[in-house]
This record gives structure tokens, C-alpha cells and sequence, in this order.
């Protein structure tokens, strides 16, 4: 129960974190993982200390995460490895997935530095600048659903993700008027085109400008600016109701004020029964169970607790991790792993010491989770759309490379029950803890141990036990969360 | 919305059981499917081609009217004469290659493709073409349908996706095709060397055999695995090839690279799904030089290498290539030197076995709302043939499939003579 818990509300767990969970009640880790606001935040602090995973500099330079996408993404996956706030990043990167942006076409338009910055910036890290959007995700990971929505309709990054600086009052463009009803609140079937037309003239006006030192890319930054001049102020009427009372007409708006507009369409967004359904039904599919149809009783008591409770997340989470379903052992491992969930959790359970996570970054990306990089503004594809012949045999090689970078220390740990094979078995089973393997699996395990006669040396242990690992984390059953 | 493999899971788990055989008859019917076998390979346009950039009626007035910045000038163009409605064309300057195709007689052009009330949505659009159906999007790719309806068990290499992510046209609902984005990478690493790794691999090859029927999402991973492990020799092969020409140092030319290689190597794949990506030129297009003008040398260079690696090996009567993209763009330039979403589009078709030469008619770009070429108040052009009446005749006349079944209706009717 306890690895599930840690598996779903974070990514997984290392014998250290287990251990340190011991004796504590499930109701009790649950409550710290979901409030984990008086948790540490100094996970950054440790980047370097040799008791963590380690990071790579690209030649010479120092690490750079706010301005090189490639430390960026260390840095990421070092917090997912050692936040102590994991479900901050289970959520940031749930999000991520939500109102997926694609680094590259900012950078096509802006360069590394500052589109490194539009993605994950950390606001201490220069003076004025803003938040990268992934940081704003994390801001509101379990918090107000319309407070993100406006966060993310005015971060600069999603401005020109999805061309609302090109969005003006003489020449409308659909973009995220679209998109901001498709894919981030209500879902298809619940808008028309005439909803596109009237939810893109609102956006008029959004655009984003250049700040700090703009002739050096190091030290500049893109900020969201309004334009009023470009803001279309004639009223917009919709089919569905903009406010409590049931109007569907955002009134004619001078255009200093233009930007109530939005704020008054992104409540109606929020507050519609639609988007507490789709919220709560992909939610229950992210932390409970995807491999077959949703409890309805559920999402109904999580769409529920969104409406009740001003759109909080939070609320969301906490009606959904105090659910029986969620700790019901039918539902364990029924969610295909995200390759950051698979690759985050082997790190954890195989070891770490003397790795660097810049080794993940080039597998994730063969694996089809290249951070920061979405295929598009639809997100990923879940489920078993991230399995294919090769990002499984990414999925083993990977395995493999964190095998043989901590041969050692598996060998050394397997050593107290070197005297059989079986005994060997049991103890990595146990170190990779209740897989659900099937007997094909298992007695293929053992078969292997037995290829050649059991010896228990050291350099036998040192060839099998990695090998061993490999098979482990390479199987059908490790590909499930 | 978007479309999930989830549900093929669910009914397919049976198909995965006796659809992966062993290793030996897989080889036998590898080899029984045979190096004679015609390939297809379908190379995508990802992001919406401007067409009117690659294909030119340089002489249409309204073309220059319309495209004050970006039009190819008419002195600049691959004349390749005119169509059946009398308008000259000529191909971007850059297709040097792709003309002297044309000029072989091995170069179909196909204007003004599409479908009615065309989306202009990527995503969209991508599906329809994909599906070929304009009203159920979400289901199987007509590639798909088309491996479905081979004799199984198939051969897990009967197709090969040379991208990460399996697209719709391949989504299929008892084959899984492979996706093999580099033959040299497609390999099996262990911790170990040697005879150590070789009872490694036994084993993985042992746990990934099992196919529980009761949990079908396992079984589905498996009979991945197990694809990936019965095709890793084969696909090695192909890493060893090497043309005797030169491909262009990028991802296009690498799976081009591995395309012939497969068909050197005679693996027996009958579909390949190449892709190209950065076409949806909303800004700065160029004309001599500029993002569209880099396109067209990707796309040129590519495709020529391609086509002088197989006529070089003998191969290119076996091999045909179709070239298209999800939409047209706009026809009137944008205020930033770019093109919008628009609607019809041409097609490409290339190969040893094809009918050369410029199909389907011109849009004349006038700006009349009545304008039967165009549509959306003249600003896009107004498809002529159904994208679908394309794909039927390669499917009938190529693959030797039945395009009725596999497309779900009669397409014939209207398809251009390309073959």
C-alpha cells in the first residue's frame, strides 16, 4: 500500500524513503503528501552534494537551469527524485501535460535562453522576471482551477504558443480561443463555432513583450502585455452562460477594461459543469485507474467537491485520495507508467549514487516524453500510447544503462543471500516490491540466475544480479504504475 | 478527441496471441511475402504545405497580386508545362531533383486534392486524411485496415513507422507496427557482455513470450516487446546498409536512408511512414532563400537521393512513393510574410511504376466569391479530387487490395491515371 501511495502521489520510492515512512499511518502519509505547503522547498540546494543524483554541465559552463533547457530538465528531474513535495511535481507535470507548450517554437522565436526561461524560470533567479510557466503550474498545482486558467491565458509562454499576440481586433485569430474551451476546461461537444469566434475576439489584445536588458539574452525576459488598442470592445455573446445569472453576453467594454473579458469568460469556463466533469474523470484516470471505465460515483463526488468548493483543486484531490478506490489493491498498477514515472521510480529503486540524470534525458525522448517538448497542444498520448516496439526497447536499454552504472552496489547488497538463487530472487523482488508478477516471469527469473551453475561469487553476483535488475525493470509488469 | 489505442487493447488482446508467430515462421513468411513484393512509402508534410509554392501557375496574375512578398517569381520556376485547363506550372526552384524526375516520366502531380468543407485544424485534418473518412476520425487509419487485411499471422516488419509516435494512417486494429526511428539504435543492450548478455536476452525473450489472456494491457505490453525481440536481427541488417550515394544529413534523409536499406535488405516491409515536419509557415516563407526555400531542399534533396539509391539497386519499379499534407494554406499572404490555414492541396506520387505528369486542374486565384476553384470567399482553393480517389487507385492498382473494403466506399470514380 505504502510503495502504491508513493508511486501515485509521487514517482516512486528509494529504500530511504520507505524506510523513513515506516510506522507512519496511510491516512497519515496521505494528509502530508497532499499538504505538503509546510514541506521543505530546498530540493535546489542539494543539486551537487554527493549524496544525490548528479547533474551534467554541458562543457565549462555552469549549470544554468532558468537559461538552458538541457539543466532545466535535470533540474526538474532532480525535484521529481528528491522533492520532498512530490505530488507538486506529480501535479506540475500533470499540468504540463494539460496546457502542453513546446519549448521549441518558443525558442524558434525568442532563442534558448529566454524561452528556457518562458518554460521553467525561477523567478529569484533574476530580478522582474517572471515565473516560467512550469513554475506557475507548480504555484497552482492543487490550487484554484480559473486562478491557473487566467495564469496560463496570460503567461507569456502560452501567448505565443498558441499565436495570441497575432489575435487582434481587426484580424481575429481562433487559436486560444479554441483550445482554451477544447482542451484546457469544457471538451469538444460542449461549444459551437460560434463560441470559437466570440472566445477569440475576448483574448483580443493579449500580446507579450521583451524586459530587462533585451540586448542581452541572458538578461532579458518576455512579460505578458495588454493592448488595448487591439482589443475588440464590442459585446460577445455565447451559447452557453457567462455569468451566475444566466447571461450569455459579455458587455460592450471600453478597452482599458478589455480585459475583464476574459476574466469574466474564464469564471464561466471554470464554473460550468463540463469542465468539473472532464477535470475529475482525467484526474481519476491520472491517480486511479485507466485500464477500465471510470467509477461514476467518484467522479461524480469529485466533480462535486470542485463545484462546492470554488474550483480548488485541492478539493478535487482530497475527496479522490480519501476514496476507497484509490487505495482498493484492484486498482494498483492499473495505469501505464509516463516514462518520467518509469524513469524517475527505476532511479529510485535501483540506486543512484554516482549517476546523472542527464543519462534520462536522451532515453526519455526515445521513450516519447521529451520534457518541455509535447507533441502538441493535445498533450501526450496516454496510456498504451506510450508503448511501441522501440520505446520498450528504450524502456530495457534504459534499465539496462542504470544496471550497469550501479553493478556494484547491487551486487553488494545482494550479497548476504548469495547462498541460493531463490534467496537472491526473493531479495530483489522484494527491493522491487509487489510487481504482480506472473510465474512465466518469475521462473524465467530464476532460469536466469541458473544458466550457468550457481557459484554466489562476487563476480557471479556482479553479472547476475545487475542482469537480474535489468530483467526486472525491463518487464511488462514494471511498464504499469 | 483524441484518439486512443486503448480501446483496440481491449478487442485485440486475441489478435496479439496468435498474431505474433514464432521466430522460424515469421522468417518463412518474411521470405514468402518476398523481396518482389511492392512497397509503399508514404512520406507526410507535417504542419499544412503551401502548394501554390510548390507547384506554381506563375503566369496567374492574381498569384503575384495576392503574394506581394512571397510569390516565386516566374523566372525563377521549373517550367513543367501546362495542365488540362491550359495553365503553365512550374516547381519551386529549389526541386531541381523532383524535375528531373518529372522530365523521366516518374513524377505524378496531383492538384487541387481535398474533400468538402476541408478543416483547417492540424489535428483534424491530419485524422481525415488519416481515417480517410471525414465523419469518424477516432478509428483505424486506412493503412491500418489495409495491413488488417492481410493474411496473419503478418509479419511484425510488414510495415514500418520511422517515427517515435504511431500516426493515424497506421493505427491498426490487429497489427502493431513497429516504430523504428533508427535501425543502428534499435538494438538490445545489457548490463553484461558476452555469453552473460546472451542469457539475459534468453530470458527477456522467455517473459515477454507469455501473452495472459486475462490481463489483455499486459499482454499488450509484452507483445510489444516480444515484436521489438523477434525483429531486432532483421532490423540490425539494416543498420549495416550503406548507399552508394549520398542522403542529406538530416532526419528526413536518415529514414529515407533506412527505407532503402530495409528494401536492400529485402525484410520483406510493405508500408513505410516517413515524415517531415516544419511546413506550417505562418511567418517569413522567403522566396530564394527563407524557411519554405529550406522546405523545398529537405524535401528535394531527400527524395532525389532516394529515388537515384533504388534506380541505382534496381528496386524503383517496386517502389512507390506518395507524397501529401494535412491542408492547403491560404492563398493571400498574411502580414507576416507567411500563409494561414487554408484547404486544397496537391499530392505527389513518385516511382518505377508510375504515370508522370501534371493531373487534376490550376486554381485560377481570382478573388470573385464565385470563383468554382477557390472557396471560403475566394480565399482558399476549392478541392477538385477527392484525396481518397487517390489512395484507391493504390490500394487497387499498386498494393493489389480491394479499396472498397479497405477505404469503406466506392472512391474510384474521378481517380487520376497514375498508375
Amino acid at each position: 500500500m505504502l510503495e502504491h501511495i508513493l508511486r501515485r502521489m509521487g514517482f516512486g520510492a528509494s529504500p530511504a524513503d520507505l524506510a523513513s515512512w515506516a510506522g507512519v499511518s496511510i491516512d497519515t502519509v496521505i494528509d502530508r503528501l497532499l499538504n505538503y505547503e509546510s514541506a521543505s522547498t530546498d530540493h535546489d540546494s542539494k543539486i551537487g552534494n554527493p549524496a544525490y543524483v548528479g547533474i551534467t554541465t554541458s562543457s565549462g559552463n555552469p549549470f544554468s537551469p532558468n537559461t538552458l533547457i538541457n539543466d532545466a530538465r535535470q533540474r526538474w528531474l532532480f525535484r521529481m527524485i528528491h522533492s520532498q513535495r512530490p505530488l507538486e511535481e506529480k501535479m506540475a507535470l500533470f499540468w504540463h501535460n494539460h496546457f502542453a507548450t513546446a519549448y521549441s517554437k518558443l525558442a524558434g522565436a525568442v532563442g534558448q535562453e529566454r524561452a528556457t526561461r518562458l518554460m521553467d524560470n525561477d523567478p529569484n533567479s533574476l530580478p522582474g522576471s517572471p515565473a516560467g510557466q512550469i513554475q506557475v503550474l507548480r504555484e497552482f498545482a492543487t490550487g484554484s482551477f480559473p486562478g491557473m486558467l487566467m495564469a496560463m491565458a496570460k503567461h507569456p509562454a502560452m501567448v505565443y504558443w498558441l499565436d495570441s499576440q497575432l489575435n487582434t481586433r481587426t484580424r481575429p485569430q481562433e487559436n486560444f480561443g479554441r483550445e482554451i474551451m477544447e482542451l484546457f476546461s469544457l471538451g469538444i461537444g460542449h461549444y459551437t463555432e460560434a463560441d470559437v469566434y466570440a472566445a477569440a475576439r475576448v483574448f483580443t489584445g493579449y500580446n507579450w513583450q521583451v524586459a530587462g536588458d533585451r540586448n542581452d539574452a541572458q538578461s532579458s525576459y518576455y512579460t505578458f502585455l495588454y493592448r488595448a488598442a487591439d482589443h475588440d470592445t464590442n459585446a460577445k455573446t455565447f451559447t452557453f452562460a457567462i455569468y451566475p445569472n444566466g447571461g450569455k453576453t459579455i458587455p460592450a467594454r471600453a478597452a482599458a477594461a478589455g480585459e475583464q473579458d476574459s476574466l469574466d469568460l474564464i469564471l464561466a469556463l471554470a464554473r460550468h459543469p463540463a469542465t468539473a466533469q472532464r477535470l475529475a474523470t482525467k484526474l481519476y484516470k491520472f491517480f486511479v485507474n485507466e485500464t477500465s471505465e471510470p467509477d461514476a460515483a467518484l467522479v461524480t463526488a469529485m466533480a462535486q467537491s470542485y463545484l462546492g468548493n470554488n474550483y480548488n483543486i485541492k478539493a478535487v484531490l482530497r475527496t479522490l485520495f480519501n476514496s476507497s478506490q484509490f487505495r482498493n489493491p484492484a486498482n494498483f498498477f492499473q495505469r501505464y507508467s509516463w516514462p518520467l514515472e518509469f524513469t524517475v521510480r527505476s532511479i529510485k529503486e535501483m540506486g543512484f549514487s554516482g549517476l546523472s540524470v542527464n543519462t534520462a534525458l536522451t532515453p526519455l525522448s526515445n521513450m516519447g516524453q521529451h520534457m518541455y517538448e509535447p507533441p502538441d497542444v493535445n498533450g501526450w498520448e496516454l496510456g498504451p500510447g506510450w508503448i511501441s516496439t522501440s520505446s520498450m526497447l528504450t524502456r530495457m536499454n534504459f534499465a539496462a544503462t542504470l544496471a550497469a552504472n550501479q553493478r556494484f552496489n547491487l551486487a553488494r547488497d545482494a550479497q548476504p543471500y548469495r547462498a541460493s538463487p531463490d534467496r537472491v530472487l526473493q531479495y530483489m523482488l522484494a527491493r522491487f516490491p509487489n510487481i504482480g508478477f506472473t510465474s512465466t516471469a518469475t521462473s524465467a527469473m530464476t532460469d536466469y540466475l541458473r544458466s550457468t551453475a550457481w557459484t554466489g561469487t562476487d563476480a557471479q553476483l556482479q553479472a547476475r544480479v545487475p542482469g537480474l535488475a535489468r530483467l526486472i525493470v525491463g518487464s511488462g509488469e514494471y511498464q504499469f504504475n | 478527441m483524441s484518439f486512443s489505442r486503448r480501446q483496440f487493447v481491449k478487442g485485440g488482446v486475441t489478435a496479439f496471441t496468435f498474431g505474433f508467430a514464432a521466430p522460424q515462421a515469421i522468417c518463412d513468411i518474411a521470405f514468402a511475402q518476398g523481396s518482389a513484393a511492392r512497397n509503399l512509402v508514404v512520406v507526410y508534410l507535417s504542419g499544412g504545405n503551401d502548394s501554390l509554392s510548390t507547384i506554381v501557375p506563375y503566369l496567374d496574375p492574381n498569384y503575384t497580386v495576392r503574394r506581394p512578398t512571397i510569390a516565386i517569381p516566374a523566372a525563377n520556376v521549373l517550367q513543367i508545362g501546362t495542365d488540362s485547363s491550359g495553365v503553365a506550372l512550374g516547381l519551386h526552384p529549389r526541386l531541381t531533383g523532383l524535375k528531373s524526375i518529372f522530365d523521366a516520366g516518374r513524377l505524378a502531380v496531383i492538384q487541387r486534392t481535398g474533400y468538402a468543407n476541408q478543416s483547417r485544424s492540424h489535428f483534424t485534418g491530419f485524422d481525415i486524411w488519416g481515417t480517410a473518412s471525414v465523419t469518424n476520425t477516432s478509428g483505424t487509419g486506412w493503412l491500418g485496415r489495409y495491413l488488417d487485411g492481410q493474411t496473419m499471422p503478418v509479419d511484425p516488419l510488414i510495415a514500418w513507422n520511422t517515427q517515435r509516435e504511431t500516426p493515424r494512417p497506421l493505427m491498426a486494429r490487429l497489427v502493431g507496427v513497429p516504430a523504428i526511428t533508427s535501425p543502428a539504435t534499435y538494438a538490445f543492450s545489457s548490463p553484461n557482455t558476452g555469453v552473460e548478455a546472451t542469457y539475459e536476452r534468453t530470458a527477456q525473450t522467455r517473459i515477454s513470450s507469455h501473452i495472459p489472456v486475462d490481463r489483455p494491457h499486459l499482454a499488450f505490453v509484452n507483445s510489444q516487446t516480444q515484436a521489438a525481440m523477434n525483429t531486432l536481427d532483421r532490423v540490425a541488417t539494416v543498420a549495416t546498409y550503406r548507399p552508394a550515394n549520398t542522403y542529406p544529413n538530416n532526419g528526413f534523409g536518415q529514414a529515407l536512408t533506412a527505407v532503402a536499406g530495409a528494401m536492400n535488405k529485402q525484410i520483406g516491409t510493405k508500408v513505410f511512414w516517413v515524415q517531415t515536419g516544419g511546413f506550417d509557415t505562418h511567418a517569413t516563407q522567403g522566396v530564394n532563400q527563407g524557411s519554405y526555400f529550406n522546405l523545398m531542399a529537405s524535401l528535394n534533396d531527400g527524395l532525389k537521393a532516394f529515388y537515384d539509391d533504388l534506380s541505382a539497386q534496381g528496386m524503383l519499379s517496386n517502389t512507390l512513393v506518395l507524397v501529401y499534407s494535412e491542408f492547403g494554406r491560404r492563398i493571400t499572404e498574411n502580414g507576416s510574410q507567411g500563409t494561414d490555414h487554408g484547404a486544397g492541396a496537391n499530392m505527389m506520387v513518385l516511382g518505377g511504376g508510375v504515370r508522370g505528369g501534371i493531373f487534376g486542374t490550376a486554381p485560377n486565384l481570382n478573388t470573385d466569391p464565385a470563383n468554382p476553384t477557390l472557396e471560403n470567399s475566394a480565399g482558399d482553393v476549392k478541392y477538385e479530387t477527392d484525396f481518397r480517389s487517390v489512395y484507391a487507385k493504390i490500394l487497387d492498382n499498386w498494393l493489389g487490395s480491394n479499396s472498397v473494403s479497405v477505404l469503406g466506399g466506392d472512391y474510384r470514380t474521378g481517380a487520376p491515371n497514375i498508375l
